[in-house]
């Protein structure tokens, strides 16, 4: 039928617009990059196995503390947010479910040498030493002694975390999520100066990045985003997963809503056209 | 005065003071259209809805949207798509539908072209088509704007910017139509006006004439054939309706166009719920920031083949400068268009595969045409920038060489048979 025809050369010159302004461009204009794996893979495993008897003392005698909270055992922060932010830029996190959210490959590196953990060696350096000093070992073997802490903290940390709670604890520091009246707990001015950015509020980001990108970006932000100031911070796939949920939950709020009306609405229209048809085809043959 | 009578009922009683019996023919039963058409003779009809969706769904819009460089992109992103019940419905539909609306317009343009309908009488309905596609865009753009986003911001700064090019003025122009030196509130709330007033105001007004405009030359037909309307109308009104080559607007066409409505609509819906990012850009979904540059910066897909001509010469010719070059042709393409039916020397009216060489003519400025599109978003590097040059020389070719010499040879040849 000639009107089948016509129209099945309408919809190819559509898909091929499509295809073209939609897939192939973004497929051009984005840089392709290996889908993130969680591993860490830069990160080198020193193999002890860490005794979280002994990682207490450790972390007590490390000084830990003396920045960070540990409020789940009862150790509050040495500063409150102002002038922690004021003195750090960014408040030091709680340590109470370190052990849940972050890779303890990671944690261990972290511990022993922040700036390559993070991935922030090109903002960071001997002059300018990141604001987590290293830790250099209380004499023994150094390797020994953060496997015990990093069994330390996991073995304090609990067993299950809310989407949001882990958001709060892994990103809410410099990020705000203000359509959820979530806000992070750094000064702006302090945390400006110290990033040289302002970390973007989050509110919406689950509209304007992709899921995956979200996921390769959390995972390892200077893969995506070279020189980015955004540390890499360490997130079990799980933990990024609940980010997500999260980020979703708040920025797409609609979407069960969006997705339950809208068939209704394309029924709607599918028994519309069928009735506009048969009454189409009683009036035009009496014409044809 | 006119006679009035006891009214027998409400239809009576209209008639007797606004003679709507009179109008409801001249407007609907007694509007003749001819019988062989296809479903692209709907696209006017799908517009119309379209057009409809925008001004109802805008309404709904235009009641939280704040137009201030501080409030819109929140009053957009939470107020609208998160706490006005179905806020997000009329945002979806309003977006989606600004963008699928110039699909239909394009859809409607290549028909007109095709078959023809620009010529031989037809000349005001296809200027007064154009004027609509130039007023579609100007919306567009203008209420690309609002929303205050990474891509608005960055848009508006671009195109606003072409302006400069303008000798002698364009530099002056550039403020005047910013109301700042940079875009700013005052270039906000100017394109607000625009778009929420002073524009739909004209789009109505062009499509009342356009309306009009297909009054006299009556709308073409799938062969291009030329008839007595007026006879054919009487044979329909004798009831010897098959014989005759006319059928009334209401209820027979529009019956055929409710149909293609409703598919249409179908399809509408779908990428409403879940297709809709082709619309609404995600980059637009990041508050704008003046000190941040996106990697990206393009236009919505309908304006990228015109963008690509202006892209096109990237590089100096004989002492021009690229960017005036481009601004050159990106202005004839804006306006070459409205030139159709006298580039067309041919009197010849019929579909382009019976036209021999313009039947070559239009697929080939249909596949450059998509050619511009789809490189018009590109980053213009390496190959890319050539392939953007050449489609743009093969664009002006093709209307301002070609055009005028295919019609003309067309011409002579049924000269004689005439």
């Amino acid at each position: 039928m000639k009107e089948l025809k016509i129209l099945a050369v309408v919809v190819f010159f559509t898909l091929l617009v499509y295809w073209g302004v939609e897939p192939f461009a973004h497929s051009q204009m984005h840089e392709h990059v290996e889908p993130a794996n969680f591993a860490f893979e830069d990160i080198k495993d020193s193999g002890k196995k860490g005794d979280a008897a002994k990682g207490a003392e450790t972390f007590m005698n490390a000084g830990c503390i003396g920045c960070h909270s540990l409020k789940s055992q009862g150790m509050p922060a040495p500063m409150d947010d102002a002038s922690a932010s004021a003195s750090f830029g960014v408040v030091p996190p709680d340590l109470s479910n370190a052990g849940y959210l972050y890779d303890e490959k990671f944690l261990a590196d972290l511990i022993k040498n922040p700036t390559h953990a993070l991935k922030v060696g090109h903002k960071f350096n001997d002059e300018k030493p990141h604001p987590m000093t290293a830790f250099y070992g209380l004499g023994g073997d150094i390797d020994q002694e953060v496997a015990d802490i990093v069994a330390y903290l996991k073995s304090i940390a609990p067993t299950k975390m809310e989407d949001k709670e882990v958001f709060v604890n892994a990103c809410g520091r410099c990020h705000s999520v203000k359509y959820d009246k979530q806000f992070r707990n750094s000064q702006k001015g302090a945390l400006e100066k110290y990033m040289g950015a302002n970390p973007p509020d989050l509110s919406i980001i689950i509209r304007a990045k992709s899921k995956e990108y979200l996921r390769n970006f959390i995972d390892d932000p200077q893969k995506l985003l070279h020189g980015t100031s955004m540390p890499r911070v360490g997130l079990k796939e799980q933990n990024v997963q609940q980010i997500i949920n999260y980020l979703e939950s708040v920025g797409d709020r609609k979407k069960a809503q969006r997705e339950s009306l809208i068939p209704n609405i394309m029924g709607f229209f599918v028994l519309f056209s069928i009735l506009a048809y048969l009454w189409k085809a009683k009036l035009w043959r009496e014409v044809h | 005065m006119a006679e009035i009578k006891k009214a027998d009922g409400i239809v009576d009683w209209l008639d007797q003071r606004l003679a709507v019996k009179t109008l409801a023919k001249v407007l609907m039963t007694e509007y003749w259209i001819p019988k062989n058409i296809n479903f692209l003779w709907a696209m006017g009809v799908v517009l119309m809805t379209m057009f409809m969706v925008l001004v109802i769904t805008g309404i709904f819009l235009l009641m939280y949207y704040k137009p201030d460089v501080n409030l819109a992109f929140d009053s957009v992103n939470y107020t609208i798509m998160q706490e006005v019940a179905y806020g997000w419905l009329w945002r979806h539909m309003h977006g989606v539908a600004a963008s699928v609306v110039f699909l239909v317009i394009y859809i409607h343009m290549f028909t007109a072209i095709y078959y023809g309908s620009y010529k031989n009488g037809r000349e005001m309905i296809w200027i007064s088509g154009m004027l609509l596609f130039v007023t579609f865009s100007a919306e567009a753009f203008s209420g690309y704007m609002l929303p205050w986003g990474q891509m608005s911001y960055w848009a508006a700064q671009v195109i606003t910017n072409l302006f400069g090019g303008i000798p002698f003025i364009g530099d002056e122009l550039v403020v005047w139509i910013r109301g700042n030196f940079y875009v700013a509130d005052a270039t906000l709330t100017r394109f607000f006006m625009l778009h929420v007033l002073l524009l739909p105001l004209i789009i109505m007004m062009i499509i009342g004439i356009h309306f009009y405009t297909l009054r006299i030359p009556h709308v073409n037909n799938q062969e291009g054939e030329h008839f007595d309307f007026d006879a054919e109308a009487d044979k329909y009104k004798a009831g010897n309706k098959k014989e005759s080559k006319v059928i009334p607007f209401w209820p027979v066409f529009l019956s055929k166009d409710l149909f293609v409505v409703g598919v249409f609509m179908i399809f509408y819906f779908y990428l409403v719920g879940f297709h809709y990012n082709f619309a609404m850009d995600p980059i637009n979904f990041e508050p704008a920031n003046p000190m941040k540059t996106p990697a990206h910066i393009y236009p919505e897909w309908y304006f990228l083949w015109s963008y690509e001509v202006l892209r096109g010469f990237f590089f100096d010719i004989a002492g021009i400068a690229a960017m005036d070059i481009g601004l050159a042709a990106f202005g004839i393409a804006n306006v070459i268009f409205f030139l159709m039916p006298w580039l067309d020397r041919s009197p010849v009216v019929a579909p382009a595969n019976k036209r021999g060489a313009f039947n070559i003519w239009f697929w080939l400025l249909l596949i450059d045409m998509i050619v511009l599109t789809v490189y018009g978003k590109l980053p213009p590097l390496g190959a890319n920038a050539w392939v953007g040059f050449f489609a743009s020389i093969v664009f002006l070719f093709l209307l301002l060489v070609a055009l005028p010499l295919i019609t003309k040879a067309e011409a002579k040849r049924v000269g004689g048979a005439k």
